[in-house]
């Protein structure tokens, strides 16, 4: 390598908080997510979109951040496991019936799962078991046999239909 | 698994684009959803020197339906033609086969003409705007054209675009009420590219088959498109659809490769052939 690789000063709205950095244009949205702010719950696993770990909420839809470029999310409003709670420290719907399912075991795969469910009890409240399956399809899990995570997602549509609406 | 380096371009319109694309020329690659594209860049089968970002060209994110065709801008994501009620009445096997490709997390950022110009030959868009007889709008800094969906792909991957144009929208005819589809495959894993698929067009009219054609994606290099008219004759009713499926697969040659042998695509195109025939037939 010869010539010092041009940096991109861009903004990345990151759990309603903007962050200014300066990363290469090949930089992944995920690198940068953990690599250049450190907020490492954004896990990695495949880089080619099969696994899903890295899912994030872009504009409210879950998306592969290691399918996406830091320069191509400038003024994207972006979620991460991080912004998943309350301000309070309260867990999320989802959060919370992944600990009432025992719903994870490493835990590697979980906040791309999360991400997936959170957006996915808001697209449709009331999932049957099927379409609870349908919702994590994409994400992959090497511990659990997938049983407690499906069992998870019908149970935060139910806390979230209960909960105050935050 | 991280891409090589490349310079960053954004344009704010198509002209913008083209002009970047005419002067960068073969060493620029348009980046739309990029869930085909960033994949083969992290694992490095594609290092780009230019990447002209057209995730802010709003005139591409349309979706116009008129009587006679849907015209769907380049910009517009799988999942947002899926879920357009508009397109399901007009043109039903487009969101028929969306909710095949991939996942909802890939829908959400890949675009649907995006995936036709990539021409993967296991992918289901590319079928269908084969079966629906649809074309793609390309434009270049020379001006605009049209390119028919049986002239468009030449081989896995690879289009007849011509270098400095770019995909601006794709266009699926209307067909009459009288048209029932259907899209059916058999993939290692739910969401995985098919191992074999078909997707199947009957225009049935009290009772006789008026026209019917099937798409094969996974089983050739490009899809497949075979005219069945002249296999059913008489009422639908009292056709041996197995004989249909037969003579429908008769010209597919598929190859064998690590996912599947030849011989169990084949079967698979027979088989899924057979299933979607019956399906159409008893439809109301």
């Amino acid at each position: 390598m010869t010539d010092p690789e041009v940096r991109y000063d861009i903004t990345l709205n990151i759990n309603g908080t903007p962050y200014e950095i300066s990363v290469p244009a090949r930089r992944l949205l995920s690198d940068a997510i953990r690599h250049d702010l450190g907020m490492t719950g954004t896990h990695v696993g495949c880089e080619h979109g099969v696994c899903g770990a890295c899912t994030v909420l872009v504009d409210d839809r879950p998306m592969r951040s290691c399918l996406m470029f830091a320069v191509s999310a400038e003024g994207l409003s972006i979620k991460t496991i991080e912004g998943l709670a309350g301000a309070d420290g309260s867990l999320h719907p989802v959060q919370q019936a992944f600990r009432d399912c025992h719903a994870l075991q490493c835990g590697f795969c979980t906040p791309g799962f999360m991400m997936t469910i959170a957006a996915g009890i808001v697209d449709n409240p009331a999932p049957d078991a099927d379409q609870a399956r349908e919702m994590i399809s994409g994400n992959l899990c090497r511990c659990t046999g997938y049983q407690n995570i499906q069992a998870a997602v019908l149970r935060a549509a139910q806390l979230a239909s209960t909960a105050v609406p935050r | 698994m991280k891409p090589s380096r490349f310079t960053y371009h954004r344009p704010t319109s198509v002209e913008q684009a083209l002009g970047l694309l005419d002067e960068l020329g073969p060493h620029a690659k348009v980046l739309a959803g990029g869930q085909s594209l960033i994949p083969i860049m992290n694992m490095r089968l594609a290092a780009p020197e230019h990447i002209i970002d057209i995730n802010r060209i709003h005139e591409l994110t349309k979706i116009t339906i008129d009587d006679d065709k849907v015209v769907v801008g380049a910009l517009v994501r799988h999942a947002d033609l899926q879920s357009d009620s508009g397109v399901a009445a007009a043109v039903p096997v487009i969101a028929q086969a969306l909710g095949l490709v991939a996942h909802p997390a890939i829908r959400n950022r890949g675009t649907t003409v995006g995936s036709i110009v990539h021409a993967d030959p296991s992918a289901e868009m590319p079928a269908v705007l084969a079966l629906t007889g649809g074309t793609l709008q390309v434009a270049s800094v020379t001006g605009q054209r049209d390119i028919a969906a049986d002239e468009l792909f030449i081989g896995p991957l690879e289009t007849s675009m011509r270098p400095g144009e770019m995909a601006i929208s794709a266009t699926f005819p209307v067909g009459p009420a009288s048209v029932r589809t259907t899209i059916t495959e058999v993939s290692r894993r739910h969401g995985d590219y098919a191992l074999a698929g078909v997707a199947l067009r009957l225009d049935v009219e009290n009772g006789d088959v008026r026209s019917a054609a099937v798409a094969y994606f996974a089983l050739a290099s490009v899809p497949v498109l075979v005219d069945l008219t002249d296999q059913f004759v008489g009422p639908l009713s009292g056709l041996d659809l197995q004989a249909v499926a037969d003579v429908a697969v008769a010209g597919l040659e598929p190859e064998d490769d690590i996912h599947a042998t030849a011989a169990y695509r084949l079967q698979l195109a027979r088989t899924l052939t057979y299933r979607a025939l019956c399906q159409l037939a008893e439809q109301e």
